[in-house]
């Protein structure tokens, strides 16, 4: 594989890895402000604490790691998405700021008071469509380039029907791929209570998702006819993605197998964001940067991969002892030890 | 009785002419604030154009980000080796005040890293919105440490996550004081990284600039580059040593307030045989980036020292004022041979002056005041460490039955010395960024061709200048109430019944 192509997986790797563990964080934390509204906040805010307390400061790390990619492999990229997303990038980093601090106060300091968790909950949905904006903005049309000068059309941006469905998509996603994963971390609580009331919210926002992400073809079609050609081109991909939907769906509905279930959940979004990004190449924003325009200098790239192995080699087994103790050993899960 | 309803009718008159006059008065107060405030936004129209320029905004919202974040930065890096020679000795000796130490500070240090890790995501960032031109020419040449930066937090990260919740968890306690020591690498890594960062804008080298076209890239050599070695030393020592004082402060504190339990005593002892041992070691490294500076940034060393003559037998000089345009130093100490020794290391070596260079490329001049104010804050914690160790040896030894080691005054000196010691880092820090002007890549970039062209900083400014003013009161009551909440005495007490 040539080096621009080594980057841009490895990028979009960390993107992935991103969008699973903060989607299921995000989600989290709705669920907890929307329990609390509901009154049901006592069956489940105990399976959510116990899940997230260990892991929540790795969830941002992913984020640095995809942007600090993009900006080792394909430095150009920095100077047009630096300067145009200045304001939208700046509210998403206040949002961000206040969840996670909010978090740690509210876990470590003090009470857990119902606006402590509303800032949790709703920072969980903006963040998400904050940074599925980019996304938007990367498919072109949203900013002009002239020379030096470089624009974000905000006005353009807000009245595209594009924008907001994947806006849409990107919060029933957050929510589906959340509540799979707590019902199934329920389930090996086995607290039937929360599993039950999970399991409801990972129905209700099952098909919304697909009939989102069917939206967001159909207006991408209208928006960038170039990229869905390049996608229809794919589609097995996303056959694929529907297909691991359906099976994961099922299972949740007859109550079978929730590990698998999420584990299928974890396909569909695999074969879904990267057939998505590999139909979006060779463009990082279209039409005016390439992966192969932007790309680093040998030395760099071979610099960082080698980086990048070396630093997998220590962060997997350390991840996966994170995980051995935390995610999958019963006895934490069930609350008996070790709090 | 007549009088007096005429005295009531008056006082009815007097207080509704006074209600009018007040409203009169408001609507005047309301004109002279409309007027005042359009003043000012004249003033600042007119004179924004030169004074609030975009460069100086973006340098602003990186100053109070970095400012706002070092100070959780320094306990970031510091605090992990606190923890774990705390749980050592712990462990060790079957103290159970050292370990209750470790498990407090662990569980302060959550909070602090959450501050962290919040606003150094923010800084990460802000890097690529303000400085879109200085992170693209970064990215080629140094993105290698920018990106192992991330990796070093991620490992931390990991083990804290499991540090933090696994204090009872493990038959063998070694097995738990362990899980530290990914910490410390962890957090010393990524100290190192982005360090190596800052030296690069410093001393940069790796890559060869021809006709603005960046090539023979070598990101290794970049990362290693002169500035490294020091700066990297004089951060971590700088990092211990504030730690030290931060948590002697607060060991101090309860101390001042007639808390006599021996778990404050052996905190304090503990933090200040540190302070002094990292105190010694910081100025020896402080020593060691002077001579650096003299020999790789000669400017910036000239104008910390107001040195504008290149001169051997060069002298020091401290404090002062400075006449801009004479040149001409008043009211300064000035200690002989001082300069020249420590540049060179002998009182006959030349130190360059500012005479070397054009006018334009001399950082701004005011950097001796922070550079002095480090400096004198660092011989402050010595001095503070210093007779606070030699005291409680004799204490100990039961030489001085008067004058016990925590006496009152010294417990004060101490407890200053925490503000004081993250004063000196703010301090440190500024004059090493400032000092490097006008350049943000010595001798290629300047930080002017840098900034981004982006409307709309003013505004991102006062929204992130409000955001770490709430951080700031958030985190503090945050600390106190979780600390105040569970006081050490009663924690040992229910320890006790455990153990």
């Amino acid at each position: 594989m040539e080096l621009h192509r080594i980057g841009i997986v490895i990028a979009w790797v960390f993107l992935y890895g991103y969008v699973l563990v903060a989607s299921i964080d995000f989600g989290a934390g709705f669920f907890s402000f929307y329990g609390k509204l509901t009154k049901r906040d006592h069956i489940i805010n105990h399976v959510i604490d116990r899940y997230l307390s260990p892991v929540w400061e790795v969830t941002n790390v992913f984020l640095v790691f995809f942007i600090y990619a993009l900006v080792g492999f394909f430095p150009d990229v920095v100077f047009v998405y630096g300067i145009t997303l200045l304001v939208p990038g700046s509210i998403a980093l206040i949002l961000i700021v206040l969840r996670g601090s909010f978090y740690a106060f509210a876990n470590y300091g003090a009470r857990k008071s119902i606006f402590t968790l509303f800032v949790y909950g709703v920072t969980g949905l903006f963040i998400p469509a904050s940074l599925a904006t980019v996304l938007t903005i990367s498919e072109g049309g949203y900013i002009l380039v002239e020379g030096e000068r470089v624009e974000l059309l905000l006005g353009k941006l807000i009245a595209s029907p594009y924008a907001w469905v994947v806006v849409g998509l990107a919060i029933v996603s957050v929510l589906f791929i959340s509540a799979t994963f707590l019902t199934y971390y329920a389930d090996r609580a086995k607290d039937a209570d929360a599993r039950e009331l999970l399991r409801r919210f990972a129905l209700y926002n099952s098909l919304p998702t697909i009939f989102m992400s069917f939206l967001a073809f159909f207006t991408l079609y209208r928006h960038n006819p170039e990229h869905f050609d390049r996608m229809l081109y794919m589609s097995w991909m996303f056959m694929v993605s529907l297909g691991c939907f359906l099976v994961a769906l099922a299972l949740i509905i007859q109550r079978k197998a929730y590990g698998t279930a999420f584990f299928f959940v974890m396909l569909q979004f695999l074969f879904a964001f990267f057939g998505y990004g590999r139909s979006h190449l060779p463009y990082l924003l279209y039409p005016y940067l390439t992966i192969e325009s932007g790309v680093t200098s040998e030395a760099m790239g071979t610099a960082l991969i080698v980086a990048f192995i070396g630093g997998l080699l220590l962060l997997i087994p350390s991840l996966f002892l994170l995980m051995r103790l935390f995610i999958f050993s019963a006895n934490y899960v069930q609350g008996r030890r070790g709090t | 009785m007549n009088t007096r309803k005429r005295g009531d009718r008056h006082a009815a008159i007097i207080s509704k002419a006074r209600k009018q006059a007040g409203v009169f008065m408001l609507s005047d107060l309301g004109n002279f604030v409309l007027f005042f405030a359009y003043e000012v936004v004249e003033w600042i129209n007119e004179k924004g154009k030169v004074i609030l320029d975009h460069v100086l905004l973006a340098r602003l919202l990186t100053f109070i980000t970095l400012g706002f974040h070092i100070i959780f930065a320094t306990l970031g890096v510091g605090i992990p080796l606190f923890v774990s020679i705390a749980e050592f000795i712990g462990i060790w000796k079957k103290d159970v005040h050292y370990h209750l130490l470790a498990r407090r500070w662990a569980r302060g240090y959550v909070i602090t890293v959450a501050i962290g890790v919040v606003t150094g995501t923010c800084i990460a960032l802000q890097l690529i919105f303000l400085w879109p031109g200085f992170m693209q020419l970064a990215g080629k040449v140094i993105g290698l440490p920018l990106f192992m930066e991330t990796f070093a937090f991620f490992f931390e990260a990991i083990f804290l996550g499991i540090y933090l919740y696994t204090w009872d968890r493990f038959q063998n306690p070694w097995l738990h004081w362990w899980l530290s020591i990914p910490i410390i690498l962890g957090s010393v890594g990524s100290a190192f990284f982005i360090t190596t960062v800052n030296a690069f804008m410093n001393t940069p080298q790796g890559f060869t600039l021809e006709n603005g076209v960046l090539t023979r890239i070598d990101p290794w050599l970049a990362m290693f580059n002169p500035a490294t070695p020091s700066k990297v030393a004089h951060v971590l020592s700088s990092a211990f040593l504030t730690v030290a004082f931060v948590l002697a402060a607060i060991a101090a504190y309860h101390l001042l307030n007639k808390k006599t339990h021996e778990y404050y005593k052996k905190a304090l002892r503990f933090t200040m045989l540190l302070a002094l041992i990292f105190s010694l070691l910081n100025t020896v490294i402080g020593d060691i980036s002077g001579k650096f500076l003299a020999e790789h940034q000669p400017e910036k060393l000239a104008a910390a020292e107001w040195h504008f003559h290149t001169e051997s037998r060069a002298k020091l000089i401290v404090g002062g004022i400075l006449n801009q345009d004479t040149l001409e130093v008043e009211y300064a100490l000035g200690i002989p041979l001082l300069l020249s020794i420590l540049a060179n290391g002998t009182p006959d070596s030349t130190v360059i002056g500012l005479d070397q260079f054009r006018r334009e490329l001399w950082p701004p001049l005011y950097i001796h005041y922070f550079f002095d104010g480090m400096v004198t804050l660092g011989g402050y914690l010595f001095v503070i460490s210093f007779v606070y160790v030699v005291l409680d040896f004799l204490h100990r030894k039961g030489k001085l039955k008067r004058l016990v080691a925590w006496n009152r005054p010294l417990l004060c000196g101490i407890l200053a010395g925490g503000p004081l010691a993250v004063l000196a880092t703010e301090f440190g820090w500024i004059f090493a960024e400032v000092g490097r002007q006008p350049w943000i890549l010595r001798g290629y970039l300047r930080t002017s061709q840098a900034a981004t062209p982006a409307s709309h900083l003013p505004e991102m400014f006062v929204l992130f200048v409000l955001l770490y003013l709430f951080l700031a009161i958030v985190v503090s009551v945050v600390l106190i109430r979780l600390f105040r909440k569970t006081p050490p005495e009663m924690e040992l007490e229910q320890r006790k019944i455990i153990l």
